[in-house]
């Protein structure tokens, strides 16, 4: 555990145990990792359900029902990103230690994100097909999906640090982060659609990769100051 | 400048705030309730009609005021919100928690009187046009600081989440903005544009800035009515308070 007894850590390696035991954690339990993909696979099947199996319009409508969905799935596991730590007391002792919360929850974050949004990001191409999406287009999916889920799931992390000590906090935190997510998903259906017309898709991807850049230097300062917040409610 | 220090000290100060604010309402409500009336009248009675649109554009002595406030009116919230997190001064917590309904009120009143006047101009209640969205999203930003605030027990924390919210929120506000943009230009929008927003006749611009500049003070108006409303409540059991209302 980290705290101050052990100094001589450097903030890299806080920043690794962290990472690694909220990854271990993540691991631990195959629901954790499966369910949102899980998620991800039902929604998709009701939009043909909903919309009809035609697949002139399924294939023009995919781009934006992927980031739509993959938006909804992030945001679903996003209020629980910080509630274990929160209920068995380790965000108390991430506040007390020596290291800045800021890099402790952001190596949370990481770990959160591989678990969740990268692995969506990388079976998105099977969704993507069932829905007729053009082959050109999977490609830039996987990619700004990559991009845009580690912005979905920074956006989560100051929603989830701000309700995390809220009992029922799970509704109320979609109506905080679904407005801030809106141009993740306007860039990213941008990229999608752009490929699948054979455009360049790099401008949205260039955007959203500027976005991310931004979001990861800026957003844990955010997280950690809401986290405080959180504990002394 | 040593003057000034005071005065941003004293503003701290609940009970001198009240005082303060006391007086400012006195003075701001005749006169915000006078422009309104004026720009109401001049708007809706003297001001000529439209002549492609007759009477129907004179719903925007009601929508661009509201929209240009709302949209203002969470910069101040944002920047209330800064200076509580920042300085810890408390009156600037009430001041942020007081804009929030206020603001998404304006901003409620923006879209409802949008739909209004699109309805016999663009034969329908709603367009997804860039800049109906942004409002849209600028109302569920306002709805998230409300429930925000609503949904922490402890008021004192409420406050300063809401400050961090309203921070982030400002800083995504302008690419949020951009985005919508440049998401309304990629879908190759349908001709429909806003008349007379580049070339609006003098006659008609005047009472339009009259509506302006009242809808400012109402919301100066209402926020400070909220702040006081807070401050009796948050200080009910103050002597100061007892003095000053009178009761004992």
């Amino acid at each position: 555990m980290l705290s101050a007894d052990r100094p001589h850590l450097s903030l890299l390696a806080a920043f690794g145990r962290q990472f690694r035991r909220h990854g271990q954690a993540l691991m631990a339990s195959l629901a954790e990792v499966a369910n949102p993909l899980l998620f991800f696979f039902m929604v998709v099947t009701l939009f043909p359900l909903g919309l009809g199996p035609d697949p002139t319009q399924l294939a023009a409508m995919a781009p934006g029902v992927l980031w739509v969905v993959a938006l909804l799935a992030s945001l679903m596991v996003s209020a629980r990103m910080f509630a274990s730590d929160f209920e068995d007391g380790s965000l108390e002792q991430m506040a007390l230690a020596a290291h800045p919360l800021a890099v402790l929850a952001l190596g949370e974050v990481v770990a959160h994100w591989l678990a969740t949004g990268f692995l969506l990001a990388l079976v998105s191409p099977l969704f993507a097909l069932m829905l007729g999406l053009p082959s050109q287009g999977l490609g830039v999916l996987v990619v700004s999906l990559l991009l845009g889920t580690l912005c979905l799931t920074l956006i989560g992390a100051v929603g989830s640090a701000l309700t995390v000590s809220i009992r029922r906090g799970g509704l109320l935190l979609s109506l905080l982060i679904i407005p801030l997510n809106v141009p993740v998903l306007i860039f990213g259906t941008a990229a999608v659609t752009e490929a699948v017309r054979g455009g360049d898709p790099s401008t949205w991807l260039a955007l959203m990769g500027a976005l991310a850049a931004g979001m990861l230097a800026l957003v844990p300062l955010a997280v950690g100051a809401a986290l405080r917040i959180s504990l002394d409610s | 400048m040593q003057r000034m220090w005071t005065f941003i000290h004293k503003l701290g100060s609940p009970p001198w705030f009240f005082a303060f604010s006391g007086t400012l309402v006195r003075w701001l409500l005749p006169v915000t309730v006078l422009l309104l009336a004026l720009g109401a009248c001049w708007g809706l009675l003297v001001a000529p009609p439209d002549f492609r649109q007759g009477n129907s554009y004179r719903i925007i002595y009601i929508h661009v005021p509201a929209a240009v406030v709302a949209l203002a009116g969470y910069y101040v919230m944002a920047i209330a919100g800064a200076i509580s997190l920042i300085w810890r001064i408390k009156m600037a917590d009430v001041a942020m928690r007081a804009a929030a309904p206020v603001g998404a009120v304006l901003t409620g009143i923006a879209l409802v009187t949008g739909a209004i006047w699109g309805k016999p101009t663009w034969g329908a209640w709603w367009v997804w046009d860039a800049r109906i969205t942004s409002m849209l999203i600028l109302f569920f930003l306002y709805l998230g600081v409300v429930a925000l605030f609503e949904a922490y027990e402890n008021k004192a924390a409420a406050a300063k989440a809401c400050a961090v919210l309203t921070l982030v929120g400002t800083v995504n506000i302008p690419i949020i903005y951009k985005s919508v943009d440049w998401w309304y230009s990629l879908h190759q929008p349908a001709s429909l544009k806003f008349t007379g927003e580049s070339a609006i006749d003098a006659s008609m611009l005047y009472p339009l800035l009259v509506m302006i500049a009242a809808f400012y003070l109402l919301f100066a108006v209402s926020v400070l009515l909220y702040m006081r409303a807070e401050l009796v409540w948050q200080h009910r059991n103050a002597s100061w308070l007892r003095q000053r209302l009178g009761t004992s």
